[in-house]
């Protein structure tokens, strides 16, 4: 079993962000889309983790609990993806080299499963 | 019950116009054409919403009144030695005018959103310039269409059907006679409709659109991939492209938010100018909300720059990285943040968010938003495109009409409205 893999987050625009959006940013839908990291199953199985358990994915800038899914959009191993909000921004780097832009996606993240009671 | 027809949708830079919007009792309660995304729009701005204006108090917000909260944010904005105004991508070109003219009289920063969207490429293009096109040419005329680092299945639903390749042109039909290509990091919704994926290792765009302007100038590459791309498949995407009569590339945030930035989108830029040496090829880049585009033609208009303007020097400056709202907040060089069509708190790095913690924060907004619950001010505004009219720019840089179709809640005024009242009081 490995207990922490170092992956590259994507984040970006999903149809259930966009649609909890106008649901409002406190609305379930919003946080329930937000909240969630796809996964490559492979490595899934490489975290020895299931659908809907929780992991821990921390950057340079911070640390968060989300919870797992499988990606639809595999085979990307090595790769997982959450959708833009509040909870992916915490790991989002403010540097910009120069340009305005922050890196939102492309970010070197480690994964870890959490087993304990801790929640999203 | 009255119907509009040929309403704009103010969700995102497609701008959709064909929509039809059922109104009965000044309540929405149908709208045709529309994407999911633009009917979830229309359909839920009874909730969530911010009706009154909210002041902070010993930390809580409570309620006052339209003019007592104008009056304290004209005081805010006199007493800042340093605001930053920040936004825009949902709301008019008339809104925007004035936010910009607020900019100028305080000595602020102004900056739009597309510093955290397509800012890289508005760089990209400042360098290399853009062949381009209208949406209207790329549906009648695109045999070709390339999305590459876009989603558009799921950020801009109608995009393929109104422009794309479901699209009924002049010359060319739906499907039949188009080819899709798509270039991302994932197998997306929008790769499983393409002839070819090509599937790049993340940060890998600039070497793999340097590998194809090798190939399509008839270079031989002695490499067996790049990028996690096989080079026999970089050759069958560059044989496409060159063997298009009209191909079209567009391109979303995969270019302009990984590694390289706005060098991948002149890498791209230059992979069009190499086509058009062979063939007939453009681009567009994907802008998310609707005015976004808009925010960048009022600001380069007014200003003469299209983003990361300062007016600190009593006339406008421009040099993203150091005038770009980002890193003027991240170094802490702000007292103010003034937000309009936006919602920071929610989509900036968390270590931005939190030099907010000690500055003042103003935002007009129609909903209740992270940045509404964080905000020192908070003034309730009307939805543009629903409940005030205005001017959206298509991600092509199509000026469209917003219109007005049902009234906003008592008491709310538009954008424009609180805007020109804090413009009569600064001045």
């Amino acid at each position: 079993m490995v207990n922490l893999v170092k992956m590259i987050l994507v984040s970006g625009r999903s149809l259930e962000q966009g649609l909890g959006k106008e649901e409002g940013k406190f609305s379930k839908r919003y946080i329930d889309a937000t909240t969630v990291c796809q996964l490559d199953p492979e490595d899934m199985s490489k975290l020895s983790i299931s659908e809907g358990e929780s992991l821990r994915i921390s950057s340079q800038h911070g640390s968060i609990i989300v919870k797992a899914v499988k990606s639809k959009h595999a085979p990307h191993p090595g790769v997982i993806f959450m959708a833009y909000g509040p909870w992916v921004n915490t790991l989002t780097s403010p540097e910009t080299h120069g340009t305005g832009m922050p890196s939102f996606k492309g970010l070197e993240v480690e994964v870890e499963p959490v087993k304990t009671a801790e929640r999203p | 019950m009255e119907v509009f027809k040929n309403v704009l949708c103010p969700f995102c830079g497609c701008c959709c116009d064909d929509l039809e919007v059922e109104v009965d009792s000044n309540r929405i309660i149908n709208v045709k054409n529309a994407c999911a995304l633009g009917r979830g729009k229309f359909l839920s701005i009874g909730e969530h919403r911010l009706l009154k204006p909210l002041v902070k108090v010993d930390g809580e917000l409570v309620e006052t009144n339209l003019e007592e909260a104008v009056e304290k944010t004209v005081e805010m904005i006199k007493n800042s030695s340093y605001p930053v105004f920040y936004g825009f991508g949902c709301t008019s070109c008339e809104a925007i005018k004035l936010c910009l003219e607020i900019a100028d009289i305080s000595g602020g920063l102004a900056d739009n959103i597309s510093v955290v969207c397509h800012g890289p490429t508005i760089l990209g293009l400042q360098d290399m310039g853009i062949p381009s096109a209208t949406l209207g040419q790329i549906r009648h005329r695109a045999d070709l269409i390339v999305y590459w680092g876009c989603n558009p299945v799921e950020a801009h639903p109608r995009h393929m059907i109104r422009y794309g390749p479901l699209s009924n042109g002049r010359f060319i039909t739906g499907r039949k006679g188009r080819r899709v290509v798509v270039v991302d990091v994932r197998k997306t919704s929008t790769a499983a409709m393409a002839d070819v994926f090509v599937q790049v290792k993340p940060n890998s765009d600039f070497e793999v659109l340097t590998a194809l302007r090798a190939l399509v100038n008839d270079l031989d590459l002695e490499v067996e991939e790049v990028g996690g791309v096989p080079v026999a498949k970089l050759e069958e995407l560059a044989d496409m492209m060159v063997d298009a009569k009209f191909g079209a590339l567009f391109f979303g945030l995969g270019l302009t938010m990984s590694y390289g930035k706005e060098h991948n989108v002149e890498a791209a830029i230059a992979l069009v100018r190499d086509l058009n040496k062979k063939t007939k090829f453009v681009m567009i880049p994907m802008r998310g909300h609707f005015n976004v585009t808009g925010a960048n033609e009022v600001f380069a208009w007014q200003t003469g720059y299209p983003f990361c303007v300062d007016f600190s020097m009593g006339y406008p400056r421009y040099n993203p990285g150091e005038t770009s709202a980002i890193d003027v907040m991240a170094r802490g060089e702000f007292d103010l943040l003034f937000v309009v069509g936006a919602d920071p708190c929610s989509h900036l790095p968390h270590y931005v968010v939190e030099k907010l913690k000690n500055v003042k924060l103003v935002v007009l907004d129609p909903s209740i938003t992270p940045t509404v619950k964080m905000a020192d001010i908070a003034i309730p505004v009307a939805y543009v495109g629903i409940e005030a009219s205005g001017t959206a720019y298509r991600m092509d840089g199509v000026p469209l009409q917003l219109r007005k179709l049902v009234d906003p809640p008592p008491g709310i005024l538009s954008d424009v409205d609180v805007l020109n009242r804090i413009v009569r009081r600064l001045k």
